[in-house]
């Protein structure tokens, strides 16, 4: 039986998911999420044509605060646990290349 | 009496009345972790100053409450500005959350003394610890055993009186599974009655903060304290608490008691079988009537879950980027490969796995075919036990049910296999899908036989109605009251 997740939709899923996987992880993975999703098939027995879907346990809505402005953390709190800082900013790698010119 | 073998509601009592002061319960506590904690890793980090400190401001007068010098221990995936918050995941290692819980916090300013942190599967996923970061915790009762899990370091913290009390969280089962493996008392509470501000997200819908307990009062107590409505969680109800210790001891002649056959399989331990028996007759002595329910969407609650469950934690665990907290890897080209390497490293499988299976449920070819026919599915489980809580209709007013189907697996039996470990939770995942409050009690023991013990706890559960938790823990007083096995301690083992 062909599997339910093949490692290219694994390395798709991975990617989306930001996560690095060697080639092995990939494999084990489609393996193992492939028994999963085929345990998850068991939902389509039921008929569920007409029945509301349910994001929620209880049915909140919008709640909304009075709009006075109140103080936030501020930015060595914020910046406290970031791997790399230059204050007030987080710092990160170069995101684009060298000919864009940024 | 050994102190720390005191039930919490007594502990409070004697340093209330001064027969003892909250430095001397502290210090008894420390120095039985001190003792037990390297070979039953409860504790992930210790806060044995500070908490001291707290005791002397109790037994000084300048600190106050309900809970006054109760030594208290604390999952470790509800933020608190004091030490760190690592949700025993490496990503989270050196993180010191800049605010602290509103459960926490409660507790604190109910005079609790909070002795540390516990240790649980990465981020809440898993029912053994075994996904711990940091090694499991282990169970008291056989320390080749797991204590279940996510809240396993919390359950064995009270299983084995390294606390008077303790918090958890339960997505799935989180709370009741391993209370239930270990031999305490584990409630999750409803969806909404107690706030989840600094409650590390798992799955936002599904998640909620609970206190295990030696006894039913215990866990009252505690839920008296974390219980209500808070302005920074929107999901928190905003609606009246109970005195849930004030009614613990009113009668329950005349409720209805449900069972369903749903949860009377056989893959049930023997001894499970007649732990339920033996809720029965107590319930019937104590002039409840006892009722079939019919939950028929019950075998649907694991798909339904790990499809809801794995969506939104896919989504909050999105937020682990290498940039504003958490690990970084030291090599990346780029901003993606930044984000895809530091979380490669920093997550282990369970949570990789899960973000996948989540990213997969919600991408796009696949969303109606998985989450949203979950969201339908997840409707019908509510609408089985809107049903069977139906009064009009000959409904019931609590269901009694195993909360697993036996007694704690032996490390490493279902680490490869996902799946299998993902079906330990057939029981108690429908209570987080509808919403609705759960409690786990001591209930017996399962016979086994392998030179450690004799002997493994297991826990029947109890489902109410949304926000009838004062129902719910009346109810588990009575079942309490006439056993004798919420008094029952594993013999600990000093490790070399």
């Amino acid at each position: 039986m062909p599997q339910k997740i093949t490692d290219d939709q694994v390395r798709h899923v991975a990617k989306l998911s930001r996560l690095r996987l060697t080639d092995d992880e990939v494999r084990h993975f489609a393996h193992q999420l492939s028994a999963v999703l085929e345990y998850f098939s068991k939902l389509n027995e039921l008929d569920v044509e007409g029945v509301e879907p349910m994001a929620h346990a209880m049915d909140v809505t919008n709640v909304l605060r009075a709009d006075d402005p109140k103080h936030g953390m501020n930015v060595e709190t914020v910046l406290a646990n970031a791997p790399d800082r230059s204050p007030p900013f987080f710092k990160v790698p170069k995101v684009l290349g060298d000919a864009s010119g940024a | 009496m050994n102190l720390t073998e005191s039930t919490l509601v007594e502990l409070r009592d004697a340093i209330a009345a001064k027969k003892l002061s909250a430095t001397e319960a502290t210090r008894s506590y420390l120095d039985r972790i001190e003792k037990h904690n390297r070979s039953l890793n409860a504790y992930h980090e210790l806060y044995a100053d500070r908490a001291l400190e707290r005791a002397a401001q109790v037994d000084a007068g300048t600190v106050t409450g309900p809970l006054a010098g109760v030594p208290i221990a604390i999952k470790d995936n509800l933020c608190t500005q004091f030490g760190h918050t690592t949700c025993s995941s490496k990503m989270l290692e050196n993180f010191q959350a800049p605010y602290t819980a509103t459960a926490v916090r409660k507790l604190e300013e109910a005079g609790a003394v909070i002795l540390g942190k516990t240790i649980l599967d990465e981020f809440a996923m898993g029912s053994s610890t075994e996904n711990s970061s940091f090694g499991p915790a282990r169970n008291p009762w056989d320390t080749g055993r797991v204590p279940g899990g996510s809240s396993g370091g919390s359950a064995v913290a009270m299983a084995a009186d390294l606390c008077a009390g303790a918090l958890g969280s339960d997505t799935g089962g989180s709370i009741r599974q391993p209370a239930a493996l270990c031999g305490v008392v584990g409630l999750k509470p409803t969806y909404g009655r107690v706030s989840r501000w600094g409650l590390v997200a798992f799955a936002s819908s599904l998640d909620q903060i609970g206190p295990f307990g030696r006894t039913v009062a215990d866990a009252a107590l505690l839920l008296q304290v974390i219980a209500g409505h808070d302005p920074l969680d929107s999901t928190s109800a905003d609606v009246p608490v109970p005195d849930y210790l004030g009614e613990l001891d009113r009668p329950i002649d005349g409720l209805r008691l449900g069972i369903a056959r749903q949860y009377l399989t056989d893959s049930n331990d023997p001894a499970m079988a007649k732990a339920i028996d033996d809720a029965i007759g107590i319930y019937k002595d104590a002039g409840a009537t006892i009722v079939d329910v019919d939950l028929p969407h019950t075998e649907y609650g694991i798909p339904t879950y790990y499809i809801v469950a794995t969506a939104e934690c896919s989504s909050n665990l999105a937020r682990y980027d290498g940039v504003h907290y958490g690990h970084r890897t030291s090599q990346a080209d780029d901003l993606i490969d930044l984000y895809s390497r530091s979380r490669a490293e920093g997550f282990g499988d369970e949570v990789k796995r899960r973000i996948m299976l989540g990213t997969y449920a919600l991408s796009s070819g696949y969303y109606d075919a998985y989450y949203l026919r979950a969201l339908r599915v997840r409707r019908l489980i509510k609408q089985d036990f809107d049903a069977a809580f139906d009064k009009a209709t000959g409904g019931c007013d609590a269901i009694v049910c195993p909360t697993t189907t036996g007694p704690a697996f032996k490390f490493g039996q279902m680490t490869d296999d996902p799946l299998q470990m993902y079906l330990n939770d057939v029981y108690t995942v429908n209570a987080n899908l509808a919403g609705i409050p759960g409690i786990s009690l001591p209930a017996g023991f399962a016979q086994v036989s392998n030179g450690v013990t004799n002997r493994l706890p297991l826990g029947i559960q109890l489902f109410a109605p949304v926000f009838d938790e004062a129902r719910l823990l009346r109810i588990a007083r009575v079942f309490e009251r006439a056993t004798d096995l919420h008094v029952q301690r594993p013999s600990l083992q000093l490790s070399a």
